[in-house]
């Protein structure tokens, strides 16, 4: 690594890490502490829907007053009221169930990728790419039509005689699971394509010549040399799927339960900004240790690649 | 045992294409249904893109998408190439690791909750909420994005070229623009269109930081499909798809063209 050739202090530099750390500071963390803040606050009828609790300008003594109305009573309301306990959990199965799917139809499409010859390469890796995109939104409204129980999917299933009455997907956990598989796919496809496209297959060769099976050259050599892939994969997919909102409330119904509709719903329907700032919360505390791992991952193989 | 694993590669990547590719190509067809169902052809029709035309609501919700995408997309191109330059060229500075922190965690973060936050900040400060603010908001989950693409660029560039620059006397920043921008300029790119499309496309921050005056397309779309599947949404659909399509392909036709003259030099 060779040094920086600027002095340490000077004021471009200085001017350059100000920018894009402040407009980060600003918009993306201290936003963080103002929804703790709110999360232990009071509901209340008024505009903004909630109890203030510090005012900068009313002196000390008003200070001290307001750090003993904070409560944790949002907190206490939430692990009361099993709906929300559920909604969590079945946010994690559901992200975690759908996490599997789409390593499972991504990695071989990335494997193809990567095995096909390097001349088409670019052309597949912009197929994949293009889909992403077309608008999230989009994707997700079109299955709509494909999965409801007198939509293409049932027609073509009738037709081909396979079933006799439409099958009920569309306002199932399927349809989510289904939805989340298809709209994250390309964010498992990449990462698994560049780690497999920079792994040397003269191993697999190798292993073969010393009388593996192409199964077990797999299972030991190119599993776990494309795992920062399947990693990285995985994280991008799971993370986001578990506070998803769009995907459940189009395809899931309203019978299915998942935390990021819950939060939409207890904002925009109960107006319970207390509330789901504590939701958000949670769901942060849920998923910090993912998120964590999976900045550590990123970071380090930045630092590989330097 | 090469034939078996090049058939299987090759089914493997056709089903996984077909899979992605088929809902739009079914959206896009029945986007000239003539009948109101979404599931039944019944001729072709371009009546659903007449509708969507004299759409009033419509059009003036894609024309705030519209701007909302250039301005953020913009402004988070160059915050982002900033905060990618500053992640690769100073390894070392007090709260390095809170900044890449700040970087990647808006990658995975859930809308929800990026939505939730922005928005109370803007309530905190009793910042009138609208076309600024939902600016605002694409503008610092997208910057993130270019950062990540322009890093990666950045990473496999050459130093010395720039070095050579500052030892024949040009200033740093003149350096960057002349020398280290080029070179990055197809990650920039692509790192504006990303961010671009990805404020297109965003429907639930969108939601959270928008105030009365400012609906954005995907938010017009969501209320309809929520009333129902209507071919009309599907002829907006395909609009777009058409749209973002035919960027995408003329931008990689300029890069190779680019890239054919660099070379020819």
């Amino acid at each position: 690594m060779r040094k920086s050739r600027q002095p340490k202090g000077s004021w471009g530099r200085r001017f350059l890490i100000a920018v894009p750390y402040l407009w980060l500071f600003v918009f993306f963390l201290v936003p963080f502490f103002i929804v703790f803040r709110i999360s232990l606050s009071q509901p209340a009828i008024a505009m903004p829907p909630y109890t203030p609790i510090f005012e900068l300008d009313a002196g000390l003594s008003s200070f001290v007053q307001a750090l003993k109305e904070l409560s944790l009573d949002n907190y206490l309301f939430l692990l009361d009221d099993p709906l929300y306990v559920n909604a969590y959990l079945s946010s994690l199965l559901i992200a975690a169930v759908s996490t599997v799917f789409t390593l499972l139809v991504g990695y071989p499409v990335a494997y193809g990728m990567a095995r096909a010859p390097t001349a088409i390469r670019p052309v597949l890796l912009m197929m994949v790419i293009l889909p992403f995109w077309t608008s999230f939104l989009i994707r997700v409204y079109a299955w709509i039509g494909i999965l409801k129980p007198e939509g293409l999917l049932n027609q073509f299933l009738l037709f081909l005689g396979v079933i006799d009455q439409p099958l009920v997907i569309l306002n199932t956990t399927a349809a989510i699971i289904i939805g989340i598989v298809y709209s994250y796919l390309p964010f498992m496809v990449l990462p698994l394509y560049a780690t497999l496209e920079k792994m040397d297959y003269a191993l697999v060769e190798a292993a073969e010549d010393l009388g593996c099976t192409p199964l077990a050259a797999f299972w030991k050599i190119t599993l776990p040399l494309s795992m920062p892939g399947v990693i990285a994969g995985s994280m991008l997919v799971f993370i986001p799927a578990v506070g998803e909102f769009v995907i459940p409330d189009l395809l899931g119904g309203s019978r299915t339960l998942m935390i990021g509709k819950t939060l939409w719903n207890e904002f925009f329907s109960n107006h319970d900004w207390p509330v789901s700032s504590a939701v958000a919360i949670v769901l942060l505390v849920v998923l910090v240790v993912p998120i964590a791992y999976f900045q550590r991952a990123q970071a380090r193989a930045r630092e590989r690649g330097l | 045992m090469a034939g078996t694993w090049g058939r299987f590669n090759m089914v493997s990547l056709v089903l996984g294409f077909a899979f992605l590719y088929l809902p739009i190509v079914l959206l896009v067809i029945f986007s000239f249904n003539e009948s109101r169902l979404v599931t039944v052809w019944a001729g072709f029709s371009t009546r659903w893109y007449v509708a969507m035309l004299s759409n009033q609501g419509l059009m003036e919700a894609a024309w705030v998408t519209a701007r909302v995408a250039l301005i953020s997309a913009t402004v988070a191109t160059v915050l982002g190439t900033l905060a990618a330059v500053v992640l690769t060229r100073y390894t070392r500075f007090r709260g390095r690791l809170l900044f890449s922190g700040m970087v990647y965690a808006p990658i995975v973060m859930p809308e929800v909750i990026t939505g939730l936050s922005l928005l109370l900040l803007f309530v905190a400060v009793d910042f009138e909420r609208g076309f600024a603010t939902i600016t605002i908001a694409h503008i610092t989950f997208s910057m993130c994005f270019v950062a990540v693409v322009v890093q990666s660029r950045l990473l496999s560039f050459d130093r010395s070229l720039e070095e050579a620059a500052l030892d024949l006397g040009a200033t740093p920043v003149k350096a960057f623009f002349q020398v280290t921008l080029p070179v990055i300029l197809p990650a920039v790119i692509a790192g504006w269109m990303l961010a671009f499309t990805l404020s297109l496309d965003d429907l639930v921050i969108a939601s959270f930081t928008s105030g009365p005056g400012a609906t954005t397309l995907p938010m017009k779309i969501y209320s309809s499909v929520r009333l129902g599947v209507t071919p009309e949404i599907n002829a907006v659909c395909t609009v777009l798809i058409g749209m973002v399509t035919v960027g995408v392909i003329v931008a990689s036709l300029v890069n190779k063209r680019r890239m054919r003259i660099a070379a020819g030099r």
